[in-house]
């Protein structure tokens, strides 16, 4: 993986953030959110940097990246594709719907498909129960009562939605 | 111009889910297209709880309830019901027997057995618009208890004998007594919106649709226990309610409710937002308290109680989001009021979502002591496709299965605890007769050895050593020697483990095995999964009297394990088979049979 330079445009996207929350105690958390956001993943460089900035030991930083799940330290996919595994989905064949992704996609973690296009992540319940079982894309394209057979389909429409951007982007 | 009409649309997670974007967009598109934008308001509230007829519209002022829509409909609705006055009765609500209920809230039991004090507004306003939580009495709470000393706030809130609704029940009253007392020149309010129970969505549904509850109930814990700032800690996975909260915090500080001198008095009171980072263990309160600090989720040693030493080693109230939208209701209508509901010890009404295998999924309150069999049956509508009811699932990875023949007991803490369940936060998770309670089991061990920190050795190794075992009972490969050891590994854990993740993380074992154990027996002693459900343990079968050679099930097969000429019988190559049901799905002739895998040989 090629390492983020530091003179990397998005430091200082990110520098503008921590100055703005400096006053406030125990920001650690949040300054990774925000940084996430910005490189999409949280590689050593990044990790440092925060460090660095927010004057606390590479160790803290990395302890807090690795302990919670919304922190990845590997790129992903544009399109995250996330499963819920609450109970509830899981009652209703989320399990299955995963498997199916897997085949589908041809990946066996959270690492993203060779086209860079989807990743898939096993996540915690989305709070959306009643439409079990779930499947999240991004951050707000819910898909509601899946079954494995929909699965291509839900793919097709983002690949759809990628030829269509790229044709746009040409003409 | 007047109002003439308005309009409803419910805004909660499952219908936004569901559609209610488009319908919206399409049905003020058409409002514009006639016209009548000007004399029909369109309000986006919060969740109306029936998530499963979404997504809902409700029109005003007949009060006429429209279910399950398309944003096609949207425009047959405005020429339609709208400028004709005729509503669409396809897009009513039929019940299961074909009638037409034209004013569903008005008429089904699930929304007329229901008594909502912390979800009063859900549904009902537009949750980004601060004038319609005023109008519902917003913020006359936080006036009146102003004017009142803390100690006698405290006194009302005991005497209303509210419990905290996050899991364990411990009353608020009390609570904020103990921070009260504790001597500190700091204090610091907490809200737990860190809802992370598999199966639960009402936390997410009052921060979304009912946000400013959540800030007036925080500031008068501010007041009662004598703190100026209040951290809000909440689920990266909720942005809605995130982006919410973040307007109503804005609107508050803009009409003076939030910020220096609230209602021209002394109080002072700020809230800040911190977001979760997908850490179930941070819903425990001193793992919550590292988090906030922006620290690794990590439980500490209790005591010293938050209640002594909690965020940034000052006094700490923690209470959850329902908890804390009791509040404004009852300083509003008497703590009387409030205790006049329930049951003996546990009072109020309590919020349950139900989920899993019932009719009216979705989102309910109801006076504590209502059975099991009144919330599954009489407003869950029961269950789906005629099939039987099995066990209901409370209290998340914390808690357990309550079979059958407990249906009517009446739910409030105490009685879920002496059948070794936990409220929780109020999920309910029903389960038919297809569902194997085994793997149940060992989905909530899974769950808890992912979740589990590390810290303390009995969570960390036991509940790994206990999946192992389940694992290995679901792959028909258990001995009956299992069974003790999973009931010692429980104990142990139970008694020696940290926190309360690892102290309850056990109970979804010991319930099944107390209410279920037969069904682990089978798996052990006859290598059968009674629910079917267990991959190891069943195979697919074509049954040939059946089977009219249509070769959807050999199409649907992801592996190519079926074979078959087009009008004859098909069959199953069983060494390929991967047993993932996709043909059992496809079959429109109930063709393909799932049995138990040692039948195979017999039955071929």
């Amino acid at each position: 993986m090629p390492v983020i330079p530091e003179t990397d445009s998005r430091f200082k996207e990110l520098d503008e953030y921590i100055d703005s929350v400096k006053e406030k105690k125990g920001m650690l958390i949040g300054v990774l959110h925000r940084a996430q956001e910005i490189f999409g993943y949280l590689p050593k460089e990044v990790q440092s940097h925060v460090a660095k900035r927010l004057n606390v030991p590479e160790s803290t930083v990395y302890g807090v990246v690795t302990f919670y799940s919304f922190f990845s330290m590997n790129p992903r996919g544009k399109y995250q594709i996330k499963v819920c595994m609450g109970t509830a989905c899981y009652v209703k064949g989320g399990n299955k719907i995963l498997e199916r992704l897997r085949e589908e996609l041809n990946v066996e973690g959270s690492e993203p498909t060779e086209d860079g296009l989807f990743s898939i992540h096993e996540v915690r319940c989305l709070g959306a129960c009643s439409m079990a079982p779930v499947v999240l894309v991004g951050e707000r394209d819910f898909h509601g009562r899946v079954t494995p057979d929909k699965i291509p389909h839900i793919l097709d429409s983002y690949r759809q939605k990628e030829v269509k951007g790229n044709e746009d982007q040409k003409s | 111009m007047a109002v003439e009409n308005t309009i409803l649309i419910c805004a909660g997670g499952a219908c936004i889910s569901a559609g209610e974007e488009s319908v919206k967009s399409v049905l003020e598109e058409e409002l514009r297209k006639y016209a009548i934008d000007d004399v029909v308001k369109v309000v986006e509230t919060g969740c109306m709880g029936s998530c499963n007829l979404g997504p809902i519209m409700v029109i005003y002022p007949e009060g006429v309830f429209y279910q399950k829509l398309k944003p096609q409909d949207a425009k047959e609705i405005v020429e339609e019901h709208l400028l004709k006055g005729r509503p669409v009765q396809r897009l009513l609500y039929k019940g299961p027997t074909g009638e037409i209920k034209p004013k569903a809230k008005e008429e089904l039991p699930f929304f007329t057995r229901q008594v909502k004090v912390a979800t009063r507004n859900l549904g009902v306003i537009d949750p980004i618009n601060i004038e319609e939580y005023i109008a519902n009495d917003g913020y006359f709470a936080l006036e009146k208890v102003l004017q009142m000393t803390p100690e006698d706030l405290i006194e009302e809130i005991k005497t209303s004998g509210l419990r905290g609704r996050g899991g364990a029940g411990f009353p608020t009253g009390l609570k904020w007594e103990f921070t009260r007392k504790s001597k500190s020149d700091e204090k610091y309010v907490i809200c737990n919106a860190d809802e992370g129970d598999p199966g639960a969505f009402m936390d997410r549904s009052v921060l979304e649709g009912d946000p400013h509850t959540v800030l007036e109930g925080m500031e008068i814990a501010g007041y009662a226990i004598g703190a100026h700032h209040g951290y809000i800690y909440v689920r990266a996975e909720y942005p809605l309610a995130i982006e919410r909260l973040e307007i109503a915090i804005s609107q508050a500080h803009e009409y003076g409710f939030l910020g220096e001198h609230i209602f021209g008095t002394d109080f002072s009171f700020d809230v800040e937002l911190r977001i979760g980072a997908g850490a179930f263990v941070c819903g425990e309160e001193t793992a919550l308290i590292q988090s906030v600090e922006g620290k690794r989720g990590q439980p500490v040693q209790k005591p010293p109680f938050p209640a002594q030493k909690g965020v940034w080693s000052k006094p700490t109230v923690i209470n959850n989001v329902e908890t804390l939208a009791n509040i404004p209701v009852i300083i509003n209508k008497g703590a009387e009021w409030f205790a006049s509901m329930g049951t003996e010890k546990s009072k109020g009404t309590k919020v349950f979502a139900l989920a899993g295998k019932i009719n009216n999924a979705g989102l309910v309150e109801v006076p504590m002591g209502t059975t099991l069999r009144e919330l599954i049956f009489d407003i869950g509508g029961g269950i789906p496709n005629g099939k039987k009811f099995k066990a209901v699932q409370t209290g998340g990875p914390s808690g357990g299965c309550i079979p059958a023949e407990y249906l009517d007991t009446p739910v409030d803490y105490d009685s879920l605890m002496k059948l070794g369940t936990i409220m929780g936060s109020g999920g309910m998770v029903v389960m038919d007769e297809d569902t194997c309670m085994v793997d149940v089991a060992r989905f909530f061990l899974q769950f808890t050895t992912d979740e589990s920190c590390g810290k303390c050795t009995p969570c960390r190794e036991g509940t790994k050593k206990m999946l192992g075992i389940l694992n290995k009972i679901v792959e028909g490969k258990g001995e009956m020697k299992d069974i003790d050891r999973l009931e010692n590994l429980a104990k142990t854990i139970k008694d020696t483990a940290l926190c309360g993740l690892g102290q309850t993380a056990p109970n979804p074992v010991l319930s099944t095995l107390r209410y279920f154990r037969d069904e682990y027996e089978a798996h052990i002693k006859e290598k059968r999964c009674p629910a079917k459900s267990c991959k190891s343990l069943i195979a697919y079968k074509v049954d040939p009297n059946k089977c009219v050679g249509c070769t959807a099930c050999a199409r649907a097969c992801p592996v190519g394990a079926i074979s078959g000429e087009i009008k004859k019988v098909h069959k199953v190559d069983q060494d390929a088979c991967i047993k993932c049901g996709s043909c059992y799905e496809v079959c429109r002739f109930d063709a393909i049979e799932k049995i138990d895998a040692v039948d195979l040989v017999t039955s071929s």
